[in-house]
């Protein structure tokens, strides 16, 4: 979190800073800097914990009106109090360890998952003033501490001591391996452009607006718009959302690296996988959206914050309805389309960003020529690979069915 | 081309997302214990016993305790014990009932046999189904006291099929009245002489 805001700001702008500051005020000055750090970790994991427990509930929601049906509304007004019941339901419930895991392993595997999810909350630009760690190199920070989930997920399949749980773990590590390649390469042009690794400074890059109504926001341009739907669709993956949830695929193995977790250490699992969700979408709302920019000069008044919630919920949505529509892939199906479609499309975007900030002082007409040409250095290499992915695949023929 | 069958399958969730707000033929989910949905007529789950009157349902049985059905039912979930003695049944007639009539409902897989082979109309299959116990064997066996419900539920229930059987039962009636009549008037006249020719 910044220093004192300008006091020409408004005051709800100032808000969190102002509650901070009337709160360390009652501390003598040599605790004020461990009370601001513990401040705000308790700050990061109350809202992380609320949004985690209301995003279940407004999952199951939505699930639920795309299958018309209602959805929970039995506990509370209109279910609210649903993520309740569930956490008293998860505390409860009794915690077997099977008698031949890694119990020291077993215990330690959903608490390191949760640290690195947690972890990566650190670096995001929440609002104007509320940036809980600026590092110089925040992005890649994120990345590295989001990597060690991978570590935690093969740790549960390994300790667990179960057929099920170790597969799941190997198919999650192939997973992850595979898609950090194009979730890191199609940020690469971000920080291209920007020239910075920090992510105030690349938030602070997409102020502004084009002729007043259009943001600087990097998705409106050709290769950010083609980095924003690889980096989404990676970090579908990434976080183990349909329909990349084969580590979990229930028809196949029961429940993947969680099937000898129940009780709390099941409900922490759960979490990070939330909490996986939000970071990366708060990293595509940072790196691609404007952060917590306004969308349009006149609405400024409305605090930073409320814009990153609002793009973040808009983005959490989105992996919601994505969930509900599309079925689960094949192992050889996610990791060719990783390989062979996501890897290739992220190289050639750094290309498009290179050629873009080469013709960045082209003037007149040739501005024209600059997105015609990023235009097609988008769309063509997305039409050919995507018609060389299918190729020889299908339609299948199922001679004895 | 490559995403837009993609496309079209996020148009179709979002058209059932929006459209279970506003539309409610698609939103058809009924809010159980508040709302119930009408059962089709030709709804059935368990047996239950007919009594011809409700204020008096033990004394009013049809069931005569012949135990046809509890050595057809095929799981054997009946269980009947003849009575000692003989009431008068709706004929004034005089018939056995049943002292035990039990059935154990964690058993009886609702197949209608009983209902096929009795011959008395006296058992019919019900509609209730929120049956929960809270004692697992003895909750679940019903006595004739909890099977036992007046004619006049059936004809609720299950009116065609009702009305059916007692404009049906009314007939067999008729014709033991007359039956009887005959009967009596024959009494009441001088035995014809053997060889006579009959009227």
């Amino acid at each position: 979190m910044n220093a004192a805001a300008a006091p020409a700001e408004p005051i709800l702008e100032r808000a969190p800073g102002l509650l901070r500051d009337w709160l360390l005020a009652f501390l003598p000055e040599p605790a004020r800097w461990m009370a601001n750090s513990l401040l705000i970790i308790a700050a990061l994991l109350a809202v992380a914990g609320l949004l985690f427990a209301f995003l279940t509930l407004a999952e199951r929601k939505v699930l639920g009106r795309i299958q018309n049906r209602p959805g929970p509304n039995r506990t509370g007004w209109f279910g609210l109090l649903q993520p309740f019941a569930d956490g008293i339901k998860m505390l409860t419930k009794e915690d077997i360890v099977p008698r031949d895991a890694d119990p020291v392993l077993h215990l330690l595997a959903p608490v390191a998952l949760i640290a690195c999810s947690v972890l990566t909350f650190a670096v995001i630009p929440y609002g104007r003033h509320l940036v809980p760690v600026e590092l110089d190199a925040g992005v890649l920070y994120f990345f590295a501490a989001g990597a060690g989930t991978e570590l935690a997920v093969f740790m549960a399949g390994w300790a667990s001591h179960n057929k099920f749980a170790l597969l799941a773990a190997m198919r999650a590590l192939a997973q992850l391996i595979s898609y950090e390649l194009p979730l890191l390469l199609s940020f690469v042009p971000v920080v291209l452009v920007t020239g910075t690794l920090s992510t105030t400074g690349i938030v602070a890059a997409q102020a502004g607006w084009r002729w007043h109504f259009l943001p600087h926001w990097l998705v409106f341009t050709p290769w950010g718009a083609a980095g924003f739907v690889l980096f989404m669709v990676s970090a579908l993956a990434e976080s183990n959302r349909s329909p990349f949830d084969l580590p979990e695929a229930e028809s196949e193995l029961i429940a993947g690296h969680l099937t000898e977790y129940s009780g709390f250490k099941y409900a922490l699992f759960f979490m990070a996988e939330y909490f996986g969700m939000c970071a990366l979408s708060g990293m595509a709302v940072t790196l691609f959206l404007g952060g917590w920019q306004a969308p349009l000069p006149f609405l400024g008044f409305v605090p930073s914050y409320a814009w990153f919630a609002a793009k973040i919920l808009l983005l959490l949505f989105g992996f919601i309805w994505i969930r509900a529509t599309l079925p689960r892939l094949r192992i050889d199906q996610l990791t060719r389309f990783a390989w062979k479609f996501l890897v290739p499309l992220a190289l050639v975007n750094l290309g498009t960003t290179a050629f873009w900030v080469l013709s960045g002082p082209w003037a007149g007409s040739l501005q024209l020529l600059r997105w015609a040409v990023a235009l097609a250095l988008v769309a063509g290499p997305f039409l050919l690979l995507g018609r060389r992915l299918g190729a020889g695949l299908g339609p299948r023929a199922y001679r004895y069915a | 081309m490559l995403g837009t069958g993609l496309l079209q399958g996020l148009a179709v969730t979002a058209r059932n997302f929006l459209g279970s707000f506003h539309d409610p033929r698609r939103f058809v989910t009924t809010q159980y214990p508040e709302e119930r949905t009408a059962l089709p007529e030709a709804y059935r789950n368990f047996p239950f016993l007919i009594s011809e009157n409700a204020d008096d349902p033990m004394g009013t049985l049809r069931c005569v305790a012949c135990q046809i059905c509890e050595k057809e039912c095929p799981p054997q979930c009946i269980y009947i014990e003849k009575s000692k003695d003989r009431k008068t049944d709706a004929n004034g007639k005089l018939q056995l009932y049943p002292a035990v009539f039990a059935i154990d409902l964690s058993v009886c897989m609702g197949c209608q046999i009983c209902v096929e082979v009795c011959p008395f109309d006296a058992i019919k299959m019900d509609q209730v189904f929120e049956l929960a116990a809270t004692e697992r064997f003895a909750g679940l066996v019903h006595g004739r006291e909890a099977l036992a419900k007046p004619n006049s539920y059936f004809r609720q229930i299950r009116l065609a099929e009702a009305r059916e059987v007692d404009d049906r039962l009314a007939a067999d009636r008729r014709v033991a009245e007359e039956k009887a009549r005959a009967a009596a008037a024959a009494k009441a006249a001088p035995k014809p002489a053997p060889g006579a020719p009959a009227p």
